[in-house]
């Protein structure tokens, strides 16, 4: 499959890279990826040396797919994956430079663009290093192979002599090699990446495993970085979408004289489709406020109160055993001293600090769509159809956005740019606001749990059952269904998306009578999505918040609990390096439930995520106000091991932000809505983290070289809510066991205790 | 149509704008095209859209373009570039003190203006000049990290 280059190449050049005495038209504002890419293209047209590039595959399965070397030896790498801020955009240039022989800094990275990169499947469920860097490893590795080939050939020396440093092939033995340019420069491997390529031996890795620094960043702390939100196309309209004002209401009517006093403000009306777009942004904002809208009654939505009650109770699209493992049933029917614990994870919003953005230039003929969607390749189904065009005349191009944390409102202001852009025959850039970013990004779903234990005489565990409520993502949906073509009335495929909330609902212990069930929900309270570690974060906080009430009943130490029936050795690694790195004392748990004085605690969780990947575990130390309620975290130990590291500080800044985002989540965060719409959409109604809450963090990296590299982003965010609530059993005596962490909840639990 | 003149970055500026009570924010980055400072809520919560007014930081969400008339305005591109970044800047990049990076435009001028009025702040000053300056990615220990580091003091 061949990228239509030329059609692109050729608006581009016109529309985009008008060039005014050889500088680039100042009001223009293009991702310099994109335009480096471009110009690549447009300089080596007609060049017989250059064609690589003009005819580049985008086969996932062909080294040319990923890479290209120039005639100047540089090197030019095609993710599907994206950076969103995650670090992949040095992670994966180091597992590229590693196997090429080649330094970083000769390495250039294009992400996420459908005309130019491999179909990687979307950035999400910490697959970047793991699927995405491993997939272009290997190209590399192929890419190597065949360079030294060529230089075997052309050296007149076997390849078994030859080695690869600095982006040239040369002996071992010394004398003189050949140049990656001049072994390949400008023109296409034509192979197929070869899954038997040899990897370099993790022993004599001279990048991968090196805290080297992340290219952006430079630009993101001096304001040069190009965002999404910073695209700026010629003739560029400024888009604003009027909301309804309840879910589902209509338009009864629309009264355009009411914008009068805005030049040039004009109005997009598609079934309950309602947009302005005005030349300048302020005009469009103030026009999107003062266009007079009758919109009908609409009062479908349950309320955030009554969300886990409709969990709970049925009907239920459809039944799943996840476990079964011995008899638990009949061990807890007969088991003396048996336990049981419910717990709720709410609603919550992605949070991005930028309000969703994207800017939609659609032609007669094709359209480019400037996003900052974690699935560019994923996506461009649903936009060829809402704008009746075939897919290949359809260009996602990726651009950072704000940190998105799984789908936030990113893919529906793409939507909504692109269907204004059709209507108007003009570029235009659409930004969401805050209140439309909270009001009606995707949620993160709602959980409910139930579990029941008992303890065997010699205080292990005999048997376990967990009860799941959630909402089911619908098999084979292809995307999120849109907010623009759902009011639009324009057909798109139906059903929900939640990511993989169900694993981790099991206990991660020996135990040799376990019972894991799910009630499936065809549906959700307020549209959802995936949000960072979907389901992992409530599931394991059940899980570690249970564990931790059966080793109260034990009267055992928490960590001792764990570790007396933990037998996967990497998971007990993480343990006892996350205790010692806390300064663990082994005692019993609940000091403060016989010391009504108390304030201080600590609790400790673990994760093996997945079940099959990362290793992470937490311990916390928290301090209870008993008179306001007010939970204060004072430090946090982690130690997590995902394998072969490829950055660690990059790594290490994952963990960190796992952490303080889930504590936040923890502490803070419920999205309130009532029949009509959601509540709370700014951050005072929704607070977060801010700096004075944040802890002492402390993180201590396990690298496994003869491990494959795991996942980074979200394992860690796991077992955050859990250790947190386990430290406030320790310090105040009461089990939190629904989300957030109020003041008012905690005062509640302690009036109780 | 109003003209509005101020110095943003030492360069005098003339913004025609309909509406003199535009927010600045939108003059910086649409007419003036300096696109560093960031909308990020447009209600002042969340710091993402911080500039300095002398050396004090403002919200350009809300602040009316009319209110900085004759003014002198910095944003982050006056503060320093790539190649030479301010120390503030240079603590950021040293400490990776930013992933999503949105935030970054606050946080750095938030700490520019605090690291010129005092020069040596402890930690718990940091956090509290730095408490209406919201960052989702979780990068608040590396920003404590990059204070610290560009008051001249070895990050702990």
């Amino acid at each position: 499959m061949n990228a239509p280059f030329t059609p692109f190449d050729v608006q581009m050049s016109r529309r985009q890279l008008l060039k005014a005495g050889g500088a680039l038209v100042v009001t223009l504002v293009v991702p310099a990826s994109v335009l480096a890419t471009e110009q690549v293209l447009r300089d080596k047209a007609g060049n017989a040396q250059a064609h690589a590039l003009l005819d580049k595959t985008l086969d996932a399965g062909a080294v040319d797919g990923y890479i290209a070397i120039h005639q100047d030896g540089t090197v030019t790498l095609f993710s599907g994956k994206v950076d969103l801020g995650q670090g992949l955009r040095i992670a994966i240039r180091q597992m590229a430079a590693e196997e090429l022989g080649i330094g970083v800094d000769k390495i250039d990275m294009i992400e996420g663009d459908t005309a130019l990169t491999p179909d990687q499947g979307p950035t999400a469920g910490s697959s970047g290093v793991m699927r995405g860097g491993v997939q272009i490893r290997q190209a590399a590795a192929t890419a190597r192979e065949a360079l030294i080939a060529m230089a075997s050939a052309r050296l007149q020396k076997p390849a078994s002599e030859l080695m690869v440093q600095d982006g040239v092939v040369r002996p071992k033995s010394g004398g003189a090699g050949l140049s990656f340019a001049e072994l390949i420069g400008g023109k296409r491997f034509d192979l197929k990446v070869d899954t038997k390529a040899p990897l370099n031996n993790p022993q004599s890795y001279r990048v991968v495993g090196k805290p080297l620094l992340r290219p952006d960043v430079p630009a993101k702390v001096t304001g040069t970085h190009t965002y999404v939100h910073d695209v700026k196309l010629p003739g560029m309209l400024h888009g604003r979408v009027i909301r309804p004002a309840a879910e589902g209401a209509n338009i009864v009517s629309v009264d355009q004289s009411s914008i009068k006093k805005f030049p040039g403000v004009k109005v997009v009306r598609l079934g309950d489709f309602l947009a302005v777009a005005a030349p300048d942004e302020w005009d469009a904002i103030q026009a999107a406020a003062a266009l007079k809208v009758v919109w009908s009654d609409s009062d479908k939505l349950m309320g955030h109160g009554k969300v886990e009650q409709w969990l709970r109770s049925g009907p239920f699209d459809a039944e799943e055993t996840l476990v079964k493992k011995g008899d638990a049933v009949a061990a807890l029917a007969g088991a003396s001293g048996k336990i049981s614990a419910s717990y709720y994870w709410p609603i919550q919003t992605h949070g991005s600090i930028g309000p969703s953005c994207a800017v939609a230039d659609v032609g007669a003929k094709q359209a480019i769509i400037y996003t900052a969607s974690q699935g560019t390749h994923r996506y461009r189904p649903a936009y060829a159809q809402m704008l009746g065009m075939p897919n290949e005349a359809v260009r996602l191009v990726y651009v950072d956005g704000a940190g998105c944390y799984g789908m936030n409102g990113h893919d529906d202001a793409a939507a909504d740019a692109a269907l204004m852009s059709k209507a108007l025959g003009k570029p235009v850039r659409v930004q969401w606001s805050r209140q439309d970013e909270h009001g009606f990004d995707p949620k993160g779903p709602p959980q409910a749990l139930t579990l029941e234990g008992a303890l065997n005489p010699d205080k292990s565990i005999a048997a376990w059952r967990t009860e799941m409520w959630l909402p089911r993502a619908t098999a084979s949906l292809p995307t999120v269904p849109l907010l623009a073509p759902q009011t639009a009335g324009m057909p798109q495929p139906k059903g929900i998306s939640t990511g993989l909330i169900s694993q981790n609902g099991d206990p991660p212990y020996e135990v040799a009578n376990v019972a894991v069930g799910v009630h499936w929900h065809d549906s959700a309270p307020l549209r959802p999505a995936n949000i960072r570690a979907p389901g992992k974060i409530a599931n394991i906080y059940a899980v570690e918040c249970f564990t931790d009430e059966l080793a109260a009943q034990a009267g055992m130490d928490p960590l001792a609990f764990r570790l007396q029936s933990l037998k996967d050795a990497r998971g007990a690694d993480v343990l006892k390096r996350t205790a010692a790195l806390f300064g663990w004392q082994m005692r019993a748990a609940g000091a403060g439930a016989a010391n009504k004085a108390n304030k201080r605690g600590r609790g400790i969780a673990y994760s093996h995520y997945k079940h099959n990947e990362t290793y992470v575990a937490m311990a916390m130390e928290v301090e209870v106000d008993r008179a306001s309620g007010e939970i204060r975290v004072l430090r946090v130990a982690c130690a997590h091991d995902c394998g072969l590291i490829i950055n660690p500080d990059g790594l290490r800044a994952q963990i960190e932000g796992s952490i303080l985002q889930t504590i936040s989540r923890s502490l803070y965060e419920e999205i309130r809505f009532d029949t009509r719409r959601v509540q709370n959409v700014d951050w005072a109604s929704y607070p977060i983290l801010a700096f004075p809450a944040v802890p002492e963090v402390r993180i201590e990296l396990i690298d496994r070289p003869a491990m494959p590299p795991l996942g980074g982003g979200e394992a860690a965010a796991s077992p955050v809510t859990a250790a947190l609530a386990n430290a406030v059993w320790d310090a105040a005596g009461i089990r939190l066991r629904t989300v957030p962490f109020t003041p008012e909840r905690v005062k509640a639990a302690l009036q109780k205790a | 149509m109003p003209t509005i003149n101020f110095t943003v970055n030492g360069t005098a500026r003339s913004v025609d704008v309909r509406d003199p009570d535009q927010p600045l924010l939108y003059a910086l980055r649409n007419n003036i095209g300096l696109t560093g400072p960031k909308f990020g809520c447009g209600l002042g919560q969340c710091g993402a859209c911080t500039v300095l007014l002398d050396q004090t930081p403002l919200r350009s969400c809300v602040t009316p373009l009319s209110a900085v008339a004759g003014k002198s305005i910095t944003t982050i591109e006056g503060l320093g570039t790539p190649d030479k970044p301010h120390p503030v800047q240079a603590a950021f990049i040293a400490e990776q003190a930013a992933q999503c990076g949105y935030c970054a435009n606050g946080m750095v001028m938030t700490s520019a203006a605090l690291l010129a009025s005092n020069p040596k702040p402890s930690e718990a000053e940091i956090k509290d000049a730095l408490s209406a300056n919201l960052c989702r990615c979780g990068t608040h220990v590396r920003i404590l990290r990059a204070v610290m580091r560009a008051s001249g003091r070895t990050p702990a």
